[in-house]
């Protein structure tokens, strides 16, 4: 798989490159093949995730930058050192594990002094004195990990590894044990702590949410492969195939056949209506397409009247299903061609709420709308509770 | 309560009429006295064998020690608080009481290195085969514990393989032997032995979690101090029980010392044995018995203690 690196490309007079690099990273067990091949520039200093869904080889990707599975090829690069065969604990990199692996028979104290013992730094105690107080776990110091919350287990461990203060932090799904509100605090927590030190942060997770909230950079992954990797707003707004449309939030993508490609525009005739494209959002050069766009990208008003002028306009909705959520409306509009497209609208007051049955028209900006490759799985990524 | 009051009647319990409560209440002791019952007849069985098999024969034991030295089988055995018996069975017999704790002592040594490095091995190499090579560790025992033993005369026997090897390589005099030593004893030992320190070893080892031991390395502890700063301590539990489940019977056993021995290698337990049965002299028997029991006891909770193992067993 091609892959389009938006971050952190090598400076343009050959210096090394002083983030985390991947190449070609492949990692393939008895019958089956977890990674495939990755491609991946981590700037540092960044926060970046890694999300996609479970079992599509986060975990084992993670585990190649530790050290504790040798990739069966591709290289490993740090701050410009080949680190593909370094043995784990020769690597500057500390990893808080999905489960969190904290020593049982330690105190929290010597457990977050466990990095810094083993390479024989001095004044240990201040350094994990300020570390507890940093993750607020001060007064917990001489208890041991099996008398905590799974809060303060989750922070414990974040601590034991932050306080090595490694070049790269792996973080492997270190929220998904904790219930949501714990999570979200927790959420902006991590996120102080990686700005305040400074450090690159790779976190692990198939919370679309998390990853979009918390990162600089995100990269999608799917079967292997990364999808796409980009800013959040990027890969929001710019998806380049349906499993990132429908991964990241949800997506309305309806068959459409390329009628023309211009300079800047590619117009796509959607079941007998035109609409079209920037050149920059067509991610396919077929004569097929899906026509994706957001469903609050989407306006809905009574058939027949004039909505945003400039827009591609598709008339000869009926709304099929009604859902009042507070901030907004979520319609769902049968269209001619009998599929139902999400159209979310804002609840600003000035709109008017339609029913059930009445027949509306839809429109959007022609800038908001994106075209991808046909022969992807127009289901690919949609969550089943979405 | 209050959280469910919209949705179900609740009942207030201050209320002295509220119905309900009070059967609850009544329900939970009721209940609370037959678990209690449950819990004694469960436990008669093994207090009722406790009495006829441990605390009968252990007050005749001791009753036994205290006997007047004067008395015979034929004249009969009277119970005369005779505390000296206890300083004479000493004064006659300290050292195969010292040689039984130091034979059981060095046994214990010797399996929990060899039982540690096996059962290490167990756990965390064999991979599919690990049932395979645990049933392989017991096997031995499905054999008698008289027959293994003896079968150690042959090999340690002067014209054996192991005593001409040893000759060769200038480790054994030309008339060394191995037979009828110290040696010997030891070995035997350590051998009928070693599946009792295996056996807790491989549990404790086997329960740890492998992700503890990638995590110290994450930490930056090479294997050896990964070793010794996770999986030592966290198999602590294992090396308490199975140096005691080996060196609580080795102390006391004598078969070893009387197949593979020699009179020099004489054990308490033998001397035990004898004072019963042919020297017909049952209180130095039983203060020897007596001595052996109070010091082993004395020696394991030293032990316990100072591993710190409260947590631990
Ligand atoms: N040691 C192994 N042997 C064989 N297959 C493995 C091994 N480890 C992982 N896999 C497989 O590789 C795939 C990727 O696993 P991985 O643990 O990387 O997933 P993940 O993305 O972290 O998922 P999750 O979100 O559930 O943690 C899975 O299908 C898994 O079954
Ligand atoms: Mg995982």
């Amino acid at each position: 798989m091609s892959l389009r690196v938006e971050a952190g490309v090598e400076a343009a007079d050959g210096t090394a490159y002083d983030g985390l690099r991947l190449r070609a990273l492949t990692k393939r067990f008895a019958s089956f093949t977890a990674v495939r091949g990755i491609d991946l520039d981590v700037p540092r200093g960044s926060f970046f995730a890694l999300l996609g869904p479970s079992g599509c080889g986060k975990t084992t990707t993670l585990r190649m930058v530790a050290g504790l599975d040798a990739p069966t090829s591709g290289t490993i690069e740090l701050a410009g050192k080949d680190i593909t065969g370094a043995k784990p604990y020769r690597r500057p990199v500390n990893t808080v594990f999905q489960n969190y692996a904290l020593f049982p028979h330690l105190d929290i104290f010597e457990n977050v002094a466990f990095g810094l013992r083993r390479r024989k730094v001095d004044g240990v105690d201040k350094k994990v004195a300020e570390m507890l107080a940093l993750v607020e776990l001060d007064a917990q110091a001489r208890k041991k990990p099996a008398q905590l919350s799974g809060g303060q287990q989750q922070r414990v461990a974040l601590a034991r590894a932050l306080i090595n203060e490694p070049e790269v932090l792996l973080l492997d799904e270190p929220l998904g044990a904790l219930d949501l509100k714990l999570r979200r605090s927790m959420q902006i927590e991590l996120k102080r702590i990686q700005m305040d030190v400074g450090l690159t942060f790779v976190h692990v997770t198939h919370d679309q949410e998390e990853a979009m909230t918390m990162a600089d950079t995100v990269a999608v992954m799917n079967g292997g492969l990364i999808e796409q990797m980009g800013s959040p707003a990027e890969l929001y707004e710019n998806p380049r195939s349906t499993f990132v449309a429908n991964f990241l939030g949800q997506s309305n993508l309806i068959e459409g056949r390329v009628t023309g490609r211009s300079a800047d525009e590619v117009t796509v005739d959607m079941h007998g209506i035109g609409v079209s494209v920037p050149v920059g959002r067509a991610h396919t050069d077929g004569q097929q397409g899906w026509v994706g766009i957001r469903p609050e990208k989407v306006l809905i008003g009574d058939a027949g009247s004039k909505l945003d002028a400039p827009g591609n306009t598709i008339p000869g909705g009926v709304v099929s299903d009604v859902s009042f959520v507070g901030v907004s409306t979520q319609y769902l509009v049968r269209m001619p061609w009998g599929q139902e497209l999400m159209v979310f609208a804002q609840n600003t007051g000035r709109d008017k709420i339609f029913r059930h049955g009445d027949p509306v028209e839809l429109s959007w900006r022609p800038e908001y709308a994106f075209l991808l490759d046909h022969s992807q799985d127009v289901r690919a990524g949609a969550q089943e509770d979405g | 309560m209050t959280s469910t009051a919209g949705t179900v009647p609740v009942v207030d319990p201050g209320d002295p009429g509220a119905p309900g409560e009070p059967d609850a209440l009544v329900d939970v002791a009721a209940s609370g006295r037959r678990r209690g019952r449950t819990a004694y007849l469960l436990m008669a069985p093994a207090v009722l064998w406790l009495a006829l098999f441990f605390v009968i024969p252990f007050y005749s034991l001791i009753a036994a020690s205290l006997y007047d030295p004067s008395g015979s089988d034929e004249d009969g055995w009277r119970m005369a608080y005779a505390f000296g018996n206890y300083v004479d069975a000493w004064q006659d017999y300290w050292q195969p009481f010292v040689r039984s704790i130091a034979y059981g002592g060095i046994a214990t040594v010797i399996c929990l290195v060899l039982g540690y490095v096996l059962a290490y091995a167990i756990a965390f190499k064999t991979g599919r085969w690990k049932t395979l090579v645990l049933v392989l560790v017991i096997a031995p025992f499905f054999t008698s514990f008289l027959v293994r033993t003896l079968s150690w005369q042959l090999i340690l026997a002067d014209d054996g393989w192991v005593v001409d090897v040893l000759r060769f390589l200038q480790l054994l005099d030309d008339d060394g032997r191995l037979l009828a030593t110290d040696v010997a004893v030891v070995t035997g030992l350590a051998y009928n032995f070693l599946p009792f320190m295996v056996l807790p070893l491989f549990a404790s080892l086997d329960k740890i979690d492998h992700r503890l031991i990638e995590a110290s390395s994450d930490l930056y502890s090479n294997p050896v101090v990964g070793f010794f700063k996770v999986t030592w301590p966290l198999s602590l539990p294992g090396v308490v029980s199975g140096t005691l489940l080996t060196f609580i019977p080795a102390a006391g056993d004598y078969i070893n010392a009387q197949l593979l021995g020699n009179t020099n290698t004489r054990v308490v337990g033998s001397v035990i044995e004898a004072q019963f049965t042919d020297a017909n002299q049952p209180y130095v028997a039983g203060a020897l018995s007596m001595t052996l029991m109070v010091v082993i006891v004395g020696m394991v909770l030293v032990y316990v203690r100072r591993a710190g193992t409260e947590e631990l067993l």
